[in-house]
């Protein structure tokens, strides 16, 4: 059984029809990307997931457990940790303190071990810890969004837009580092307008528009479909 | 060569312009008349003609410094600090002449001309311009009758009451006094004194800013120290008093006034040390940095007993009047430091603090009176009941939280005003009447009794407030580096983003206005206690702004920021009474002035410096 199930979920923002029964499915070790154009409904879906939103029919299942409304912030000891689009660090705390507030739900002794650990993968941000969070550049604020939403130990982490407003340079860092997250066991659903970086890392994909799944594959099926690399890849 | 002399024309004539207003409205306001009360030196200068030499000599070395940074030479910023003084000069002089007798023709005649010369020059382009004759004529004749409408029915005012007073009241014969250095009935003599003075003090304004760096310091601290020891000449005289012997007293003071001598040896030996402290401030700082840690610890140490013991002695040094004043500070300190948990560290605008003050006067009223309206016969004592007051308020800052939960920034700020007005209606009203008095309010109100003595005086209540404060600046500064205190800073930087890290943001956010209304309770029942009765009017919306404004001056979510601006402005109306007839108008100046030249407060926190250099820079050097 799948680690999350997301099965026909309807969301609505006031009257507006936003999701009309998106359904799938992430198993344990998966990377999944998600993607679609502006206004497709991909980040309504992660917010419903994530608890923000509340579906008004269908059911998200995580883990066993009806999570569909469940309040966000009782998720996160479930497991579930979000980095939010526009990475949203606390611009007036500085990286270390951010890295505190991801472990904020923990009360176990291994916070101490863990910042250690993400200042292994992330090696910038060790050298500006004490630095305000909103004086980093984009690509560092990325880099902690990321580790802060690790510091709660998550299962299945849901990336938001990674990408956005990123330099082309800095793109392939935070990819190259998602993999590396993966690797280490944590199930990842990946929300992306970039559809060709997101394929290239990612096990299988989902193609939201206008708030239903269009087409669902595997990644490598999903580069080579005729209609996905005319619409999201610009391939003609 | 010319661009830079069309510049600094304009620099002149702007700066001088602005002080010259300053001067007017300070006049028109009756603040430069009421100052005038207050003499800085015996028979030498008036707290008012300070305020006259100040706007000239302040603008002055604006304007020399706006000069000098533009690459100018000496002559050219002596010249500029002599301009703007006589331009500083010139409204005030207008005003005079307005309201003479003698001189009277010429303000009628100017609001009869000054329909067409205004007309003319808003027609003037037009003409130029080569629009249609008709319509040129007709704007001229619109504006004319325009204005001519308001000018008219001044001119028929002054003809009827004969003078300037019917519409400015403050513009009396005080004011012409102070104005012309008591040269009313000679007014050309007055006018040549206001002017001459008025120069002097710009062209020494912009010598100012050419002599050196240290005399300069020097100069500013010795008259800085004499001018403020001379305006606080009466809070000066009661800290002495306490520690000097009558005769001693009566040499440096006559009444609350310094004398001569005194004055003159204050501001020689204040100079002396301003000079010293420019000269060798630097090697005693750097001398101090460059220590062993452990010495600098002494040091610190050594410096903090000091600090506690003249915090412990206070009421000893000081006297009574004073203590009241420094206990009125303390339930401010206590106020602002409550208020900053919801404002400074969640970010919740909260102007309805007023309530919680109002809660635990209340609740230490109706529980210990032995009045009327006490029916408990005073079997509560004040110990038992201030828990009481603390809980009620934390209750009452619970109950209006919770409506407000999801409401944000303007909107929120907009429904705790509403609570503290209900509040205020609540207190008042016939329903509460057989409670709480109504307007009437509750009297009778015991002092606390403290180990079988009634602390009745000031001095002794001090202490309470003193312990009060120090409880709570213990609790805030560990709240400041708590889980808690995290999960506040997160939700005031972004809500979605704190929830995403699993922070019940509602239950925070009810949580921040419960504690931060604990200490309003706090303070209000030592309010009660201290006055004696507790009145509906105490508790008006000036008191949440009151405690807003202070922290806002003092430096937001800066304890020790919030200290130092409860002294500054609840401390300064009640210490020079003549300031507190324009307390809300000093308010409102200060405030702006604080918005533009220092927004982060007098002793901003750590966090706040970082910012605001931040933005400094960024604007200095605009990053990659």
């Amino acid at each position: 059984m799948g680690l999350l199930e997301v099965s026909d979920i309807h969301t609505y923002y006031g009257n507006i029809h936003a999701l009309k029964g998106v359904s799938f499915e992430v198993d344990s070790g998966e990377i999944i990307a998600l993607i679609g154009s502006n206004g497709a409904g991909k980040t309504t879906t992660l917010r419903t997931i994530s608890g923000l939103m509340e579906p008004r029919e269908g059911q998200v299942i995580y883990d066993g457990e009806d999570i569909s409304s469940a309040r966000a912030d009782t998720l996160v000891s479930k497991g579930i940790s979000m980095v939010p689009e526009g990475r949203g660090v606390f611009a007036k705390l500085t990286v270390e303190e951010n890295l505190d507030m991801g472990a904020y739900t923990r009360r176990d002794s291994g916070i101490k071990d863990d910042l250690k650990g993400m200042y292994g993968l992330f090696p910038r941000l060790q050298e500006r810890r004490r630095q305000l969070a909103g004086t980093l550049s984009g690509g560092e604020q990325q880099m902690l969004a990321i580790a802060r939403a690790l510091m709660s130990q998550p299962r299945l982490l849901l990336l938001d837009e990674p990408s956005m407003g990123l330099a082309p340079v800095l793109v392939d860092g935070v990819f190259d580092t998602i993999q590396r997250i993966a690797g280490e066991g944590v199930t990842i659903l990946l929300v992306e307008q970039n559809a060709h970086m997101a394929l290239q890392i990612a096990d299988r994909g989902y193609v939201l528009q206008s708030g239903e799944v269009a087409i669902s594959d595997t990644a490598e099926n999903l580069q080579q479909n005729e209609t996905v690399q005319k619409t999201y890849l610009g391939i003609d | 060569m010319n661009m830079l002399r069309s510049q600094n024309l304009r620099i002149v004539v702007t700066v001088g312009l602005l002080s010259g207003a300053f001067i007017l409205y300070t006049g028109a306001v009756g603040m430069i008349a009421a100052f005038h009360e207050r003499e800085v030196v015996k028979d030498v200068i008036s707290l008012g003609q300070v305020l006259l030499m100040l706007a000239p000599f302040a603008s002055g070395f604006i304007a020399a410094n706006r000069i000098g940074d533009g690459g100018a030479e000496q002559a050219a910023i002596l010249a500029g600090g002599f301009a703007v003084g006589f331009i500083t000069a010139i409204p005030t002089i207008v005003l005079l002449l307005f309201n003479s007798a003698e001189y009277r023709f010429l303000l009628e005649l100017t609001l009869r001309v000054l329909p067409f010369v205004a007309a003319t020059y808003f027609a003037w382009p037009m003409y130029r311009d080569g629009k249609d004759m008709r319509f040129v004529i007709g704007s001229w004749l619109a504006i004319a009758v325009l204005i001519g409408i308001v000018t008219f029915s001044f001119a028929l005012i002054f003809e009827i009451k004969g003078d300037l007073r019917s519409v400015l009241v403050n513009i009396n014969r005080d004011w012409v006094d102070v104005v012309t250095f008591d040269n009313r009935r000679e007014l050309m003599t007055g006018i040549l004194t206001l002017t001459i003075i008025s120069v002097a003090a710009g062209l020494a304004g912009s010598v100012f800013r050419i002599i050196p760096t240290i005399p300069r310091r020097a100069l500013l601290y010795g008259f800085g120290v004499t001018l403020l020891v001379g305006a606080f000449g009466e809070t000066v005289r009661l800290i002495l008093q306490e520690n000097l012997d009558r005769d001693t007293m009566r040499e440096l003071f006559q009444r609350d006034t310094l004398r001569q001598q005194p004055a003159l040896m204050l501001l020689i030996i204040s100079t002396v040390v301003g000079f010293l402290w420019a000269k060798f401030g630097q090697q005693v700082r750097t001398g101090f940095t460059s220590m062993e840690p452990s010495q600098r610890r002494v040091m610190n140490g050594v410096g903090m007993l000091i600090f506690a013991g003249i915090l412990l002695m206070l009421p000893w040094l000081i006297g009574r009047t004073l203590s009241d004043v420094a206990v009125t500070i303390g339930i401010f300190v206590l106020m602002g430091l409550g208020l900053n948990i919801a404002i400074g560290l969640a970010g919740l605008l909260d102007l309805g603090y007023v309530t919680n003050y109002a809660v635990g006067a209340y609740i230490l009223a109706v529980l210990t009176s032995i009045g009327p309206l006490g029916r408990l016969d005073g079997v509560f004592t004040f110990w038992m009941v201030i828990p009481v007051a603390l809980l009620a308020a934390m209750f009452a800052g619970f109950i209006f939280a919770v409506p407000v939960l999801r409401m944000r920034g303007d909107y929120l700020a907009i429904a705790t005003l509403g609570f503290g007005e209900i509040i205020g209606k609540l207190a008042i009203s016939d329903w509460l009447k057989p409670l709480i008095g109504g307007a009437q309010g509750v009297q009778a109100i015991p002092k606390p009794i403290f180990l079988g003595a009634e602390l009745k005086n000031p001095e002794q209540l001090y202490y309470i407030v003193l312990v009060a404060s120090l409880v709570t600046l213990f609790v805030s500064i560990r709240l400041n580096n708590s889980r808690t205190g995290r999960q506040w800073m997160a939700i005031r930087e972004d809500e979605d983003v704190a929830t995403a890290m699993g922070i019940d943001t509602a239950r925070a956010k009810l949580l921040a206005f419960t504690l931060s209304a604990a200490t309003g309770g706090v303070a209000g029942a030592i309010f009660a206690a201290k006055v004696g009765t507790v009145f509906p009017n105490s508790f008006t919306v000036f008191i949440s702004i009151n405690v807003l404004s202070l922290i806002i001056v003092g430096g937001i979510a800066s304890n020790p920021g919030i200290v130092v601006g409860a002294v500054v402005l609840i401390g300064m109306p009640e210490l020079l009474r003549e300031f507190s007839d324009f307390r809300f108008l000093m308010y409102g100046a200060l405030l702006v002035m604080m918005m533009i030249n220092r927004p982060q407060g007098f002793i901003p926190s750590k966090l706040v410096t970082h910012e605001v250099r931040a933005a400094v820079k960024a604007k200095v050097a605009p990053a990659d």
